[in-house]
């Protein structure tokens, strides 16, 4: 598998990655052990899903793979669950045409 | 070298089935071509599909390329085109054009026949003959390099990217390696990835090529005024745990492995032999994805799921692979290769190596999952009438 499986429960793909992927159904305050730090699950997170595990600012980039997969739609705390209630696309977005004054 | 037991066709190509293929025109004919399938023998294989008997005209011939494309595929060994009799398709010029491989190539009208009765009888006939010719063909050692192999992807979840499209993306590599062809497609899943793909283009032509071909397909939301997050990724993907329309293209590109991009095809477009990876532009819908590349030539293809799929398709053998260790177990039977295994640390070398020797298996003969249960899902992809507009140079 590419990357690193941190504590035996999150899959850290590249360095530069500001997520793990869940590689087991977690409950809330399972611990991943970071470089740094170690971080405390704050809720559920299902098989497959993302986990925060450093600080991350609302606007600030979600990286996955060594790439960036979003942005972050409000600020998300280490441990906290990271999909689509605080992680937005930026790509493919018509429904910003108008407000930014792209095509339309 | 690595080799296969192929069927050798007149136009020089290696076909892993030996298959009569039923051609219906349109929706008209597709219930009698697929009852004469049924009823002609084994090796009898209808492509029953839902267009219309007289669509707009770039729809026809994106049909015609279909329909000729399958006929043309070396898995075909005598085709059967068969027509209600009032379509704009021309189904005298799809069998020529199939015909010019060399191989034994019939029509039928169903109108002309006298009606459906008459037409089954007729066909089944017509398709009975047909098999006496490719029974006469047996099969030789081919060289792997003469492979064209599709990679497709469906119901992806966070494992896809993480273990089975990985895995595949090996086994590409090492067809790549041994001289052969490898094609996956989906652009709408190249979105967010496409500056990784566009790095590994052989030349600028193709690199610029690939990428006004994805702004094409993001600026389709954009002209709607909609964004792509309702239908990209899928409710299911989200559930699977993919977040973001990049997410997915990540994960959805490794598929094809890691060697250079040395072309891009239009859909269902002829792939080279021999051409090293080569993407085709279609849309992100699987069956029909799978269907243009098996009218590009593909004589087997890779499908890669993490929620789960059945499908296969009629004319090449569908490998299903998964990296979701739930989906391996509860759908075993549909399952072709485990690929969950990288979770509990088996290489993604190793599963590529195992994938890459069951396309060899498969080519040369041995059945997967969805060939035993005869899952055969065929759909041909629909111009929109956005699509339709460009085209005109409307829009």
């Amino acid at each position: 598998m590419k990357g690193e499986v941190l504590g035996g429960l999150g899959l850290h793909m590249a360095e530069t990655d500001n997520v793990v992927t869940a590689i087991d159904d977690l409950e809330t305050g399972a611990t991943i052990p970071t470089a740094d730090e170690t971080i405390e699950v704050g809720e559920d997170v299902p098989f497959g899903h993302k986990i925060a595990i450093v600080p991350i600012e609302r606007g600030e980039r979600i990286v996955k793979y060594g790439e960036t997969i979003g942005e972050a739609s409000e600020p998300i705390d280490p441990g906290e669950w990271v999909h689509t209630h605080n992680c937005e696309s930026t790509r493919g977005r018509g429904d910003l045409a108008d407000a930014t004054g792209g095509s339309a | 070298m690595a080799t296969f037991e192929g069927y050798p066709r007149p136009d020089g190509r290696a076909g892993v089935r030996n298959y009569v293929a039923v051609l219906p025109t349109s929706v008209a004919a597709s219930a009698i071509a697929k009852r004469i399938a049924d009823r002609a023998g084994d090796d009898v294989r209808a492509t029953p599909h839902q267009m219309g008997t007289d669509p707009p005209s770039a729809t026809r011939k994106q049909i015609e390329r279909v329909l000729v494309g399958v006929g043309r595929n070396p898995n075909v060994g005598a085709a059967l085109v068969v027509e209600l009799g009032t379509e704009s398709i021309d189904a005298d010029g799809v069998a020529d054009s199939i015909a010019k491989t060399g191989k034994p190539t019939e029509t039928l009208s169903i109108r002309e026949a006298g009606g459906t009765t008459a037409a089954v009888a007729d066909g089944e006939s017509i398709a009975r003959e047909l098999q006496v010719d490719t029974a006469g063909v047996s099969r030789q050692e081919r060289d792997a390099g003469e492979l064209v192999f599709g990679v497709e992807c469906g119901g992806s979840d966070a494992t896809s990217g993480i273990a089975a499209n990985p895995a595949v993306g090996a086994a590409c590599d090492r067809l790549v390696r041994d001289g052969g062809t490898a094609s996956f497609s989906e652009t709408p899943e190249f979105i967010g990835a496409e500056h990784i793909l566009a790095d590994r283009c052989v030349d600028d032509e193709l690199r610029e090529r690939l990428l006004d071909r994805v702004e094409r397909r993001e600026s389709t939301a954009q002209l709607m005024g909609v964004d792509l997050r309702g239908a990209q990724p899928t409710p299911g993907n989200q559930e699977g745990g993919l977040t973001t329309i990049e997410e997915k293209s990540l994960g959805a590109i490794s598929k094809g492995g890691t060697t250079p991009v040395r072309g891009l095809v239009e859909y269902a477009e002829s792939l080279p032999v021999g051409g090293g990876l080569v993407l085709m532009d279609t849309p992100g819908y699987d069956v029909e994805s799978v269907v243009g590349k098996v009218a590009g030539g593909a004589q087997v293809i890779a499908f890669t799921t993490g929620r789960g799929s059945t499908t296969g398709n009629p004319i090449a053998p569908v490998i299903k692979v998964t990296g979701n260790p739930k989906t391996a177990a509860k759908m075993r039977s549909n399952m072709d290769v485990d690929a969950s295994t990288v979770i509990d640390g088996e290489s993604i070398d190793s599963v590529g190596e195992r994938i890459y020797e069951m396309l060899l298996r498969v080519a040369g003969g041995e059945p997967t999952a969805a060939e035993i249960r005869r899952l055969e899902e065929f759909a041909i992809n629909e111009l929109q009438p956005n699509e339709l507009a460009e085209l005109r140079g409307g829009a």
